[in-house]
């Protein structure tokens, strides 16, 4: 056993010689790994930052909140079907509310896209959630400044305003946002309240940070006809294991306040982030599995020119291969050398293209979520190994089995 | 005390659909502290035989005792063990590591002999002042003139106290007064016990030794004790 650690350990020793001896050589053949390498761990870094700034962002919808609606987010039904249901309205909010035994909040929720103003600074497109005081209940909100509205303000129908984090960031640089008063659609609202930043990255139309609340009367006046628009209602379970039993709960009560018969179908839909994130999951899935065959790919291209080179190498030092078994190398020894010779311009090229990768990240993440992982590292460098080995066994083999009167002969 | 001991061996070489006799029945007795040359034509099979005393190769037919043990059928890694601890190579074209220095060159024995290091760093270091490159040792062979690089090769070959010094033209890449301090570097390591084999075709090398063989096509034509040794009148060595 010691014996085996002694031939590492040497061969090792020899191995670094013989790499130092040819630094060109041994620069270029690690290019090869070292490119792919930096580019699989640059994707994955990547994705995995894309993944949780989604999750994050679909956290911010809070894993105990059901959404009961009109529509559903997921669903094999027509969407024909969906459009033919009947609106939810204040009055289902009402008898739902009292009616309901679980959930720890319950809020009606009546959205529209809106233009937000402050002097000459515009924010468009903003998500305007029109909900009563019960709402920030059925959230995680924090407060960066000041507060949600109240049940007076918003049973009053007051023209006040909570702001999301982008919207103020837009519209107030200095962050003196409190108690302004800003115009959405042509109406004064002061804003009492600034929500803390909560997720940051999501592809798609729904940014949190670009919301607007304000007391759902207020909608009603200015912006949505009571008729017209059909309300959420948002339920809050008490904690994430009762979700399912809570769900259970509003189906019952909601069939009770549609007035559904036992035989009907549900004319409604109960919505949840959980749907939300299979979906997502899946997608992310296939984008990573896509990404991750690619980049390997180019890997692969790194591996041949490593076992490519390590030919040539062996040719070109065959005099060599045939001085080292006159003077005593056993076949294996032989071997050794010129896999540890492999597996060392791999490793090496494998590290530095892990360090490339973790700064290229870091470089990259002001434009685009990147998060570095541990596993990455211990990934990367298993895989660098790995391919050392299996692109340097052959011409090992080769190297080993040479004749040693002929390698001498070798010019 | 017999070191050598080899009875009728043949060695058959598959040239294309040909085969070539390169040794066709060769037997002989080498003892220790004997000083021999082996000499013939190209074709006479004396770098085959020197091969198969190397231990580099196996006889196709007959029986090779090496310090009585029979290493006609070894395995590649019994032979590479003797080649390792019994045998020390010279060759003409010095064969040394380009890339590493004298120091490395010669403890190379000792790293496949498994010897840790500050050991073996020690017995190479004093190799290298035997053959007189007490100066040389971190020098890298394009560092060094061919008659140090030849010295460099024979601390190689004494480093591991082998059974035998096998040379092959030590001299034929070396200008005569260089080729002359290697033979006398051959003599003074004879005379200090050493088992001395040179294969050579010059009739001045050969004439340093003390017994010559001669090969011809295969077999052995000749084998002579040159009973004194003297300094060969033929030699183009010395004078300055």
């Amino acid at each position: 056993m010691r014996y085996i650690l002694f031939e590492f350990k040497e061969g090792l020793l020899i191995a670094f010689r013989a790499l130092r001896a040819n630094k060109v050589r041994t620069s270029l053949t690690m290019l090869g790994i070292f490119i792919g390498i930096t580019v699989v761990v640059l994707m994955s870094t990547a994705i995995k930052g894309i993944d949780n700034s989604f999750q994050d962002g679909i956290s911010a919808l809070g894993s105990d909140v059901l959404y009961v609606d009109k529509w559903a987010w997921f669903s094999n039904e027509d969407w024909w079907r969906l459009r033919n249901r009947r609106s939810i309205d204040m009055a289902d909010y009402y008898k739902f509310k009292e009616l309901a035994r679980l959930p720890i909040a319950v809020a009606p929720v009546i959205s529209a896209r809106q233009t937000v103003k402050f002097g000459d600074r515009r924010v468009e497109s903003v998500f305007l959630n029109g909900s009563n005081a019960d709402y920030v209940k059925t959230t995680n909100f924090t407060f960066d400044q000041g507060r949600f509205y109240n049940e007076v303000e918003s049973n009053a129908s007051r023209q006040v305003a909570v702001i999301g984090s982008e919207v103020a960031v837009k519209l107030f640089p200095r962050g003196d946002a409190l108690d302004k008063t800003i115009k959405i659609g042509g109406a004064n609202f002061k804003i009492v309240g600034v929500l803390s930043e909560q997720g940051s990255f999501i592809l798609g139309p729904f940014n949190p940070d670009n919301q607007v609340f304000i007391p759902i009367g207020t909608i009603f006046k200015n912006f949505v006809a009571q008729h017209n628009g059909t309300i959420t209602i948002n339920v809050r379970a008490p904690n994430p294991a009762l979700v399912e039993e809570t769900k259970a709960e509003a189906e019952g009560v909601m069939r009770k306040v549609r007035g559904l018969k036992h035989d009907e179908e549900n004319d409604f839909s109960i919505n949840q982030q959980e749907g939300l994130m299979e979906n997502y999951n899946s997608v992310v899935g296939v984008i990573q599995i896509a990404g991750l065959f690619i980049t390997g790919l180019s890997l692969f291209v790194g591996a041949i020119g490593i076992m490519n080179i390590m030919f040539v190498s062996v040719r070109e030092r065959t005099k060599e291969i045939g001085i080292r078994k006159a003077i005593g190398a056993k076949r294996r020894t032989i071997l050794t050398q010129f896999l540890l010779e492999s597996s060392a311009i791999c490793l090496l090229g494998g590290i530095a293209g892990l360090i490339a990768a973790i700064l290229g990240s870091m470089a990259l993440n002001q434009y685009f979520p990147t998060s570095i992982q541990p596993q990455a590292a211990i990934i990367a460098i298993g895989v660098s190994a790995l391919t050392g080995i299996l692109s340097g066994f052959a011409p090992a083999y080769t190297a080993a089995k040479l004749d040693p009167v002929d390698s001498l002969r070798y010019e | 005390m017999n070191i050598i001991n080899i009875e009728h061996i043949a060695k058959i070489y598959q040239v294309g659909l040909e085969e070539v006799q390169a040794l066709r029945d060769v037997s002989l007795r080498i003892d220790k502290n004997e000083y021999v040359a082996i000499m013939g034509p190209s074709g006479s099979g004396k770098s085959t035989l020197m091969n198969m005393l190397g231990c580099l190769d196996t006889p196709t037919k007959g029986k090779y005792e090496f310090n009585s043990v029979n290493v006609s059928e070894m395995t590649d890694n019994d032979l590479a063990r003797i080649r390792n601890k019994e045998i020390g190579f010279v060759f003409q074209t010095f064969n040394l590591l380009p890339r590493s220095d004298a120091l490395h060159n010669v403890e190379l024995p000792l790293i496949y002999a498994g010897m840790p290091f500050s050991e073996r760093r020690e017995k190479a270091k004093k190799a290298l002042v035997d053959v007189g490159l007490a100066d040389r040792i971190d020098h890298k062979p394009n560092e060094l003139s061919g008659g140090q690089r030849q010295r460099v090769a024979v601390a190689r070959a004494l480093v591991t106290n082998p059974s035998i010094i096998l040379a092959d033209e030590p001299t034929g890449n070396l200008d005569s007064k260089t080729g002359e301090e290697i033979m006398q570097l051959f003599n003074e390591l004879h005379e200090k016990g050493n088992t001395i084999i040179l294969v050579t075709h010059e009739e001045y090398i050969a004439e340093h030794a003390a017994r010559i063989i001669r090969l011809k096509d295969g077999l052995v034509e000749k084998d002579e004790q040159v009973s004194k040794r003297q300094i060969p009148k033929s030699s183009k060595a010395i004078t300055t």
